[in-house]
């Protein structure tokens, strides 16, 4: 078929019009948006387009940030560790220190741990029957809860709720039981309890309060259902031997950058408020007599006092007093230091 | 009646009457999907006023001085869509350098307004609508102030359902209800109350 020229003509006014105004107004907009993202141009540190690919994109949280894509922000902009991506394990880590252009360090692998020792059926002093909703949520809500305890655990088991990881299990006094190879730290029971009785700790480190009364020593006793209240005495705080401890509002508090995991508070407490997971099982020092020059390194850095021996002699280690800290096996120049 | 009067009639029509989630059944995807926490749909509600009001200004001059102009009102979806998602990606821009603190505030909800069919919807029946007299249809002013007006109508709902479901954590339900289908049941009712504005006469 021939088109007459006038046909041609409209055909072309008809389809030509509306594709050279659309397309105007999509060169137009392109145009503008190129110059705008020219004009308000944000410098993005490619390092953290890197973070991004190569953390593992679940947005989990467990880092604490708003997803992969906030805590890859906060690593190349506030200074944020990198080892906090707990899915990602230490591989992740490796990958970002080598963007990073820093070493990995050491994987700090956590663990939920309650911090309080009551809430089974028989260790807990119910102030008043609870008939409610069944969640710890409800149930701090009405009269400031059912327990006697203030600060204690409530028993409705949020925590294990929470949990996506099986980690949590009651046994038959419904106490809540954390399996720490299954714990991955993601921190939902942290979030899901009513009474902030969950902290994250370094598996390393083996001791922990059992305990988040903030309540005076008499009254803590009292309402105490497991007897194994933190009174607030400042024992373990005395007794520290790197100074880890402080008593804040009658509660004992460790810091874990300062210690040693050597378990001396555990056995100081007198209501055993502490609970030590290596207690009796950490090898005791013992100085290989061959090699021991007697320069009294390790007797200084004993925490103890459980090292004796005088200069350029044999020391010896007094087995009775030894904790198990190993803070003088690093320190010894000839490793003349065995933990047995 | 005054203009006055006319915008109060238009701002009740847009939130309650007609509203957009409710009444028109439009913007779905984000009332169900921003709707568990109230922060979040209260940003999302923000940002969703924001972009349709400035979606109502530009569109109407498009629609206005190009389209009607060379008949072309068959390329009113494509050319609106356009617009939007030019704007919303604009917008953005602009915010993410002059005002980082609201940029993060409003995060991700920002571009997803972009596939939002509320402020398609609001942009289309601008063109379609008349002012209460039913003669006339909206000039710019009326697009802007219904676009305004229809985003808030949008938020209210938003904000309302958000409160409901963050009430319903704490409600024991039977397991095959948590979460979606209870959200689900929830907007039907909302909609069937929503549905008795309907008898309004202002």
């Amino acid at each position: 078929m021939i088109f007459t020229l006038l046909e041609t003509a409209s055909i072309l006014s008809t389809i030509g019009l509306p594709v050279l105004i659309i397309g105007a107004l999509g060169f137009l907009f392109g145009l503008i948006l190129a110059i705008a993202s020219k004009v308000f141009e944000v410098k993005i540190d490619p390092r953290v387009e890197e973070i991004i690919c190569v953390l593992p994109g679940a947005n989990c949280g467990a880092c604490g940030k708003a997803g992969c894509a906030g805590y890859a922000d906060k690593i190349v902009h506030g200074g944020e560790a990198i080892n906090k991506c707990a899915p990602g394990g230490p591989d992740v880590a490796a990958q970002i220190a080598k963007i990073m252009g820093m070493e990995a360090g050491q994987m700090d692998r956590k663990v939920a741990v309650i911090h309080c020792s009551s809430g089974g059926y028989e260790n807990t002093n119910w102030k008043y029957s609870y008939d409610g909703v069944q969640t710890c949520k409800s149930a701090n809500s009405l009269a400031g809860g059912p327990n006697a305890c203030a600060w204690g655990c409530l028993g409705l088991n949020d925590c294990l709720r929470a949990c996506q990881f099986d980690a949590i299990s009651i046994d038959t006094n419904g106490m809540r039981l954390i399996d720490f190879d299954k714990c991955t730290a993601c921190g939902a029971c942290v979030q899901a309890c009513p009474r902030d009785l969950i902290d994250l700790v370094s598996l390393k480190r083996n001791v922990y309060i059992k305990c988040s009364s903030q309540d005076k020593g008499g009254e803590a006793r009292k309402v105490c259902g497991s007897t194994h209240p933190c009174i607030g005495c400042g024992l373990c705080s005395k007794e520290c031997p790197v100074d880890a401890i402080s008593i804040e509002n009658s509660l004992a508090h460790i810091d874990y950058e300062k210690c040693i995991n050597c378990g001396l508070c555990a056995t100081v407490c007198p209501t055993k408020a502490i609970l030590d997971l290596l207690f009796g099982t950490r090898l005791k020092a013992e100085i290989d007599p061959e090699s021991c020059i007697g320069c009294t390194i390790c007797a200084k850095v004993c925490p103890v006092d459980a090292i004796s021996g005088e200069i350029k002699k044999l020391h010896t280690v007094d087995k009775s007093k030894c904790i198990g800290c190993q803070q003088c096996v690093p320190k010894c120049p000839k490793n003349a230091i065995e933990m047995v | 009646m005054g203009y006055l009067g006319e915008i109060f009639v238009m701002a009740m029509t847009a939130i309650f009457i007609q509203n957009f989630v409710l009444a028109r059944f439009l913007g779905l995807c984000p009332y169900l999907g921003v709707s568990k926490k109230l922060d979040s749909a209260l940003g999302m509600g923000l940002a969703v006023i924001f972009v349709m009001t400035l979606a109502s200004a530009i569109t109407f001059l498009i629609n206005k001085y190009l389209l009607i102009r060379y008949d072309l009102m068959y390329l009113q979806t494509i050319a609106f869509i356009l617009t939007i998602a030019a704007l919303v990606q604009f917008v953005e821009m602009v915010i993410q350098k002059n005002a980082p603190a609201l940029y993060n505030s409003l995060g991700v909800f920002l571009p997803l307004i972009t596939t939002n069919c509320a402020v398609l919807g609001v942009a289309i029946l601008n063109t379609t609508a008349f002012r209460p007299d039913g003669v006339t249809p909206y000039n710019f002013l009326d697009s802007v102030l219904n676009g305004f007006f229809s985003g808030v109508g949008f938020t209210v709902v938003l904000l309302a359902m958000a409160g409901l479901r963050m009430r319903l954590e704490k409600a024991e339900l039977p397991k095959s209800m948590q979460g979606m289908p209870i959200a689900l049941i929830i907007a039907g009712i909302m909609a069937l109350a929503f549905y008795g504005f309907m008898g309004f006469k202002i």
